[in-house]
């Protein structure tokens, strides 16, 4: 350990692993490091036993759940927007050559107490009870709106400035009604909070360009995931870092952030070893996670996200026996302020057992009941087999790290795909590297 | 028109007992005396063409170092279909750490899975530590092959790699052999992300 490195990564969760694959990539010397034993940070996916050691620390996984090894239980539910942004880096670093993705198979909505499917094709639309005949005819002169829409076009405007107009005006323009809003912008847009209606449309109309690109890609849902649980993606990167001369230790404890007297970084110490680098980049645990370090607070909460690891032996009710799907609960719903997502795979995407569902009820904390917050998710999954529940601060940098070279990610939130952690990798990359994250599309090499 | 088939095989060993250089001397016919770990390739990929004229194309995955910390992750082992642990005759300490990686495969990996134990260095025999009676009697008690190899002279590699080519069970169609096939046309069961779509653009028609 006493060689000197350009970059230090700590922790090895999605953003760190996209991170330091790039800067492999890149030809910086990286040394990245992860006090677990296992890869993957929060972002991990773990088999029984590892999921027993963090959950019920002493007990032994229960033999009627199979075989240990089948196992890779998601700790954060996430799905990949087939269009999205991390769809992209995939394909641009080449990483898919270690992958395998299948489709989720389907995407619904909670109204009026009940599940209906969001519709994929024109087909499912008609059929969807999810909207009466005339508000049908609504819709479908909004969606033709969106589609139709060229910025450099007038004619194709209708007197609407995305720019400027709210969301509200938009909808109040289609009169479209606010089940049909909490569709729109929940289901399509996913927005958690309605935040976004007072707010110019743009952002909402790229969301749902978005989503309909995504869902026409290929066919069932807008969403695709990896075989053998999100585990994989880190995995993917953290190899990508190694081939390009990346150095990994793993069940490494980190015992210190070093600093000169100016407080900038100086390097890593674990135990009586501090091995020094330039930069360092890391997840907030590694700084604090809240608290005060040395009279420093580098990372502070913005919020709570509860999420309950439900283990099923039958598909979820009313998803048609899906082997995989969202549900979104808008908070409209149920009167809360944040949406509700249910996210559940199977056996389907090697991630269990046959014959188990592992279904993730999540959301924002509201109250300081956060249990009772997700029993509505509950309710719908059927007789719940067994329960993990976590309660996950989400931590945000105070600062930018370009004076003191401590550059900070952000916890995973609460949104049900990865855009905000490919956004967090950019703005890490920008102060890290100051410039913007290119991405060059190069095939790996296969030596033959 | 003969069959093709498709395994993965992975490398295992301490560092510095030559699992680079034995993949080197099998695939390129090379060997370089100082020569560092590889750098900027997925994996190496060689066909073994077998007396009926099967041919097996081995996609060989490289450790890119991450075994020297002890933090290969499991998705080095997934879909393994064979692995060659590889060990230095001239350092005893080798062949216990090639002990430890077995025991890790056999609890990581597929239970199917065909495991070579390999002796490497033998051009150095005068230096030698590990008997080949010794590793001999070890390989049969775990049921692997066992072989001694020199990546610099090339004796023995083609012919272990050969041997597990005949040991694979050659009966499954090379689809079915999911693990192996990644990045083939065709044989992916999933969705391929590096296939776009005809007329990609913003302004995808809307499906509702």
């Amino acid at each position: 350990m006493d060689e000197e490195y350009d970059v230090i990564v700590l922790g090895t969760g999605l953003t760190e692993c996209i991170l330091s694959g790039l800067l492999s990539k890149e030809g910086k010397k990286v040394l990245h490091m992860d006090r677990n034993d296992y890869y993957g940070g929060e972002s991990a996916s773990l088999n029984l036993t590892q999921l027993y050691r963090k959950f019920r620390p002493g007990q032994e996984p229960p033999a009627e759940l199979g075989r240990d090894r089948d196992y890779a239980v998601d700790l954060v539910p996430k799905f990949i927007i087939a269009s999205g942004e991390l769809t992209q880096i995939l394909v641009h670093t080449d990483v898919t050559r270690y992958l395998e993705f299948k489709q989720i198979a389907g995407s619904f909505v909670y109204r009026d107490g009940k599940i209906s499917k969001v519709p994929s094709t024109e087909m499912e639309a008609v059929r969807s009870p999810l909207m009466g005949i005339f508000e049908k005819r609504r819709a479908k002169k909004f969606f033709e709106f969106l589609q139709g829409w060229k910025d450099e076009d007038p004619t194709t405007h209708q007197g609407i400035n995305l720019d400027r107009d709210s969301m509200k005006t938009v909808y109040e323009k289609f009169g479209l009604e606010p089940g049909t809003q909490d569709f729109i912008g929940h289901a399509m847009a996913l927005y958690l909070d309605d935040d976004y209606i007072t707010k110019p449309a743009r952002p909402t109309y790229n969301r749902i360009v978005l989503y309909t690109s995504s869902m026409a890609r290929y066919g069932k849902s807008p969403y695709i995931y990896p075989l053998y649980g999100l585990g994989e993606l880190p995995q993917s990167f953290a190899r990508l870092s190694a081939i390009y001369g990346g150095t990994y230790m793993l069940d490494k404890p980190i015992d210190e952030i070093v600093t000169d007297e100016q407080g900038k970084f100086v390097g890593v110490r674990s135990g009586s070893e501090t091995v020094k680098a330039k930069q360092v980049i890391g997840d907030p645990s590694y700084f604090g996670a809240g608290k005060q370090v040395e009279g420093k607070l580098r990372v502070v909460e913005e919020s709570k996200v509860i999420r309950a690891i439900c283990v099923l032996k039958h598909p979820i009710p009313e998803t048609e026996d899906s082997d995989s799907c969202q549900i979104i609960i808008p908070q409209n719903q149920v009167g809360r302020r944040n949406d509700i997502y249910i996210a559940m795979v199977s056996s389907t995407h090697n991630v269990c057992a046959k014959g188990i569902h592992i279904a993730i009820v999540s959301t924002i904390v509201e109250t300081d009941k956060p249990e009772l917050e997700i029993l509505p998710g509950l309710k719908l999954l059927g007789q719940i087999h067994d329960k993990f529940v976590s309660i996950s601060p989400v931590y945000t940098p105070t600062a930018p790290g370009v004076d003191d070279n401590i550059f900070i990610t952000q916890s995973y939130d609460a949104t049900s795909h990865f855009e905000t952690v490919v956004e967090d990798v950019q703005d890490v990359w920008k102060r890290v590297t100051g410039s913007d994250l290119v991405l060059k599309k190069q095939e790996l090499e296969v030596q033959e | 028109m003969s069959k093709q088939f498709q395994f993965k095989l992975v490398l295992l060993g301490e560092s510095a007992v030559g699992k680079s250089s034995l993949v080197l001397r099998f695939v390129k016919d090379q060997f370089d005396d100082y020569r560092e770990s590889t750098i900027g390739a997925a994996f190496l990929t060689q066909t073994v063409t077998l007396e009926d004229q099967t041919t097996v194309k081995f996609e060989i995955w490289d450790t890119a170092g991450q075994e020297r910390y002890k933090s290969l992750a499991p998705m080095y082992y997934r879909n393994a279909n064979c692995a060659v642990v590889v060990y230095d005759i001239t350092q005893s300490a080798s062949l216990e750490k090639a002990r430890n990686w077995i025991r890790e495969l056999q609890r990581q990996a597929d239970p199917s899975i065909v495991i070579a134990l390999c002796g490497n260095k033998s051009d150095l025999s005068a230096r030698r530590q590990v008997s080949e009676e010794e590793a001999k009697k070890y390989a049969e008690e775990e049921g692997l092959m066992w072989a001694e190899t020199s990546a610099k002279t090339g004796e023995g590699v083609s012919e272990i790699f050969t041997a597990i080519a005949k040991k694979l069970p050659l009966t499954a169609p090379p689809s079915a052999r999911s693990g192996a096939a990644r990045g083939t046309t065709g044989a992916r069961s999933g969705v391929d992300l590096n296939k776009q779509p005809a007329g990609q653009n913003a302004n995808e028609p809307c499906n509702c």
